[in-house]
């Protein structure tokens, strides 16, 4: 298992396109994914736009990104990465 | 070759001129809530028709996404990759699975109940936005749901050439998916004259006839159909003979349309030299665009309900401002009378997420719902100002009822105004800031209300509604919607002699306006602006230049002792100046 801290940069926060981003990226990989936002006990699969959605992330939320199985490290790199480039948003 | 079909012939309300001949396109949506649940025998067989289901919808909407992205633009395109995205999750399709697997249920029961559950979700979240997804959730439910059902519905989304569309009634969210190029024709069998679909018809000029009644549930998806909207027939497989009677009609029409076009470049202005501001109501910027041009001299109404409506949240402030500066720089320093948000009764957003209430006419709307949502109220006050530098933008709140609301509103307004002047944004130095009257309460007040704001505008659909205590819905009492009802002319002068003292203006945009008939009586009364659906500028144009005003006047003073709607209407039918 592996697992990285990031801060959603996007002023409106993971609404619709951010969660499409987010779970188009980690469908691509083969290890369970999940996202655990900080201070919270609430846990979604990060391959489901609409789990990610109802967790309701808003800027400067603190995420915890949890990937398990093969390709664990590049999965959690990469979708780091996308949440800290505020998906290409302001 | 399929066998001659008998004529059949049908009367509903015409409300949207013009007369019509084309294919019947039968519109009749799947509603979640007729869903009943029932558990399976065969989860095997359910599985197929959930996966099959989901199969036929993934490739729909695969098609309709390109086919979209042309037409309609990349924004609806997105809300349609929006529902592939949902149908594709984890958290949706695989516990339908589930239901029909570990409860048994059928498909379309799991996918009901699987959608409601996920629709709570959304709504429980604090944030506004997200709570407004839910819509889309049950949007791609009931698109699933009609494959597994097999509903045989068309949609109308699928219109790719020119019908008249068949339907109960069309609600506003129906409406924002139409084409409305491919639209020759409304016919429904439930609304009436100032339903949402008439209004939409008049101002784009689409031929409507409504509240037909069951006539319409016999009329068969792709079938011959003319309708006149005038008169208010439609007749089912039309013969050869029908057929050339109405194109003879629509032919005279035509030519009745080019002779009151002549009309266009003229003033408005009585026999005796008073002249009068004929205006048109819209519903968006782009309609503006031919108005000068079609005769009118200002925007009397431009309803904002339609941007609020096209898209699946609420529009920022910059779309707002583009759009009235759209309306505004298309009018050239013409008035524009611009209306604050008067959603709730019949006008809902999904994305507002408003409980559905008993008396909606008589609950949480217009001006009440944005003086308790300031944020939404003080946006579009914000793209208001902004896009009054760019034009002559006039504000108007509707729904008002009395000075508390009109004080409140206007303090936003202020608010609004200080906001953008701290910003450095580029604002006018004054604006006009009125109100509509469509509450009995403020007319009655209207002596007082007009020492304080710039203007009125009589809506008198929503008037009649309130004063004769009448559901404007309601066919088994719209005999005593009347506008000629002595009691609502009654208040229409009160308000009219109210601004007069405090040197004030009164415009009219409801129906009334655009009604030759009525011109006598409100030239008399002294109405200084008549805003009404473009189509009917012409023929008002031609009433008004045909009186004379102080005939008028003492006509209007006789009208007034009438005891009744019918006496009224029989007296200003009679009216002939010396």
């Amino acid at each position: 298992m592996y697992a990285q801290k990031a801060t959603i940069q996007n002023e409106a926060g993971f609404h619709i396109r951010p969660a499409q981003l987010f779970s188009e990226k980690a469908v691509q990989f083969q290890s369970t994914i999940l996202l655990k936002p900080e201070g919270t006990t609430t846990t979604a699969d990060a391959k489901s736009i609409l789990n990610l959605m109802t967790l309701g992330l808003e800027k400067g939320a603190v995420v915890l990104i949890e990937a398990d199985g093969p390709d664990e490290q590049e999965a959690v790199a990469q979708l780091a990465a996308l949440i800290e480039s505020g998906f290409g948003e302001a | 070759m399929s066998v001659t079909q008998a004529e059949k012939q049908f009367n509903g309300l015409g409300v949207s001129e013009g007369i019509r001949i084309g294919k019947a396109f039968v519109y009749q949506p799947l509603k979640l809530e007729a869903i009943e649940e029932s558990k399976n025998d065969d989860a095997e067989h359910e599985l197929k028709r959930l996966e099959l289901a989901k199969e036929q919808c993934l490739a729909e909407l695969g098609a309709l996404v390109e086919k979209t992205s042309d037409s309609l633009g990349e924004e609806k395109a997105a809300i349609l990759k929006g529902q592939i995205s949902f149908l594709n999750d984890p958290s949706f399709y695989p516990p339908m699975r589930k239901l029909v697997e570990g409860e048994g249920w059928t498909a379309e029961t799991a996918a009901k109940r699987t959608v409601a559950q996920v629709a709570g979700l959304f709504e429980a979240m604090a944030n506004e936005y997200m709570r407004e997804r839910a819509a889309d959730i049950r949007d791609v439910g009931a698109r699933l749901i009609s494959h597994i059902v097999e509903h045989q519905g068309a949609r109308l989304e699928d219109i790719r050439e020119q019908v008249i569309i068949v339907a109960d009634d069309l609600t506003p969210s129906d409406t924002v998916q139409l084409d409305k190029q491919y639209v020759l024709g409304f016919v429904t069998s439930m609304g009436g004259k100032t339903s949402h679909t008439a209004i939409l018809a008049n101002s784009l000029g689409i031929a409507a006839v409504l509240g037909a009644g069951e006539a319409v549930d016999d009329i068969p998806h792709g079938a011959e159909l003319v309708i006149d909207g005038t008169t208010g027939r439609c007749v089912l497989h039309p013969n050869a003979s029908t057929k050339a009677e109405f194109e003879g009609r629509s032919l005279a029409e035509n030519e009745e349309q080019e002779r009151l076009r002549s009309l266009a470049d003229l003033p408005a202005v009585t026999l005796d030299g008073v002249t009068v501001e004929l205006a048109a109501n819209i519903g968006t910027p782009q309609e503006a665009a031919g108005l000068l041009a079609k005769g009118a001299e200002a925007v009397g109404l431009y309803r904002t309900e339609f941007l609020f409506m096209g898209t699946g949240a609420m529009p920022s402030e910059e779309e707002q401002y583009r759009a009235y500066r759209e309306a505004a720089a298309a009018m050239q320093g013409h008035a524009v009378v611009i209306r604050t948000l008067d959603i709730g009764g019949d006008k809902e957003l999904p994305y507002l997420d408003l409980p559905k209430e008993m008396n909606p006419f008589l609950g949480y709307r217009a001006i009440r719902l944005c003086l308790d949502r300031r944020e939404l109220l003080l946006t579009q006050l914000r793209a208001m100002i902004r896009a009054g530098a760019h034009g002559t933008v006039k504000i108007m709140f509707p729904m008002i009822s009395g000075m508390e609301e009109w004080r409140a509103a206007k303090e936003l307004y202020e608010e609004a105004r200080t906001q953008l002047a701290a910003e450095g944004a580029e604002i006018p130095a004054f604006m006009e800031v009125g109100v509509m009257i469509e509450v009995p309460s403020a007319a009655l007040l209207a002596d007082r209300l007009a020492r304080e704001v710039d203007f009125f505008s009589i809506g008198t659909n929503d008037l009649v509604q309130y004063t004769v205590a009448v559901d404007r819905m309601n066919e088994k009492v719209a005999y005593l919607y009347d506008y000629f009802h002595p009691a609502v002319i009654g208040l229409i002068k009160t308000v009219i002699d109210a601004a007069a003292r405090h040197g004030k203006w009164t415009g009219m945009c409801g129906s009334m306006a655009g009604d030759p008939s009525a011109a006598p009586l409100l030239l008399g009364l002294g109405l200084n602006e008549w805003s009404m659906a473009s189509g009917s500028l012409h023929r008002v144009k031609a009433a008004v230049r045909g009186l004379n005003q102080t005939q008028c006047k003492a006509f209007a003073a006789k009208l007034l002792e009438l005891d009744t709607a019918a006496e009224i209407r029989q007296a200003l039918a009679n009216f002939q100046q010396s």
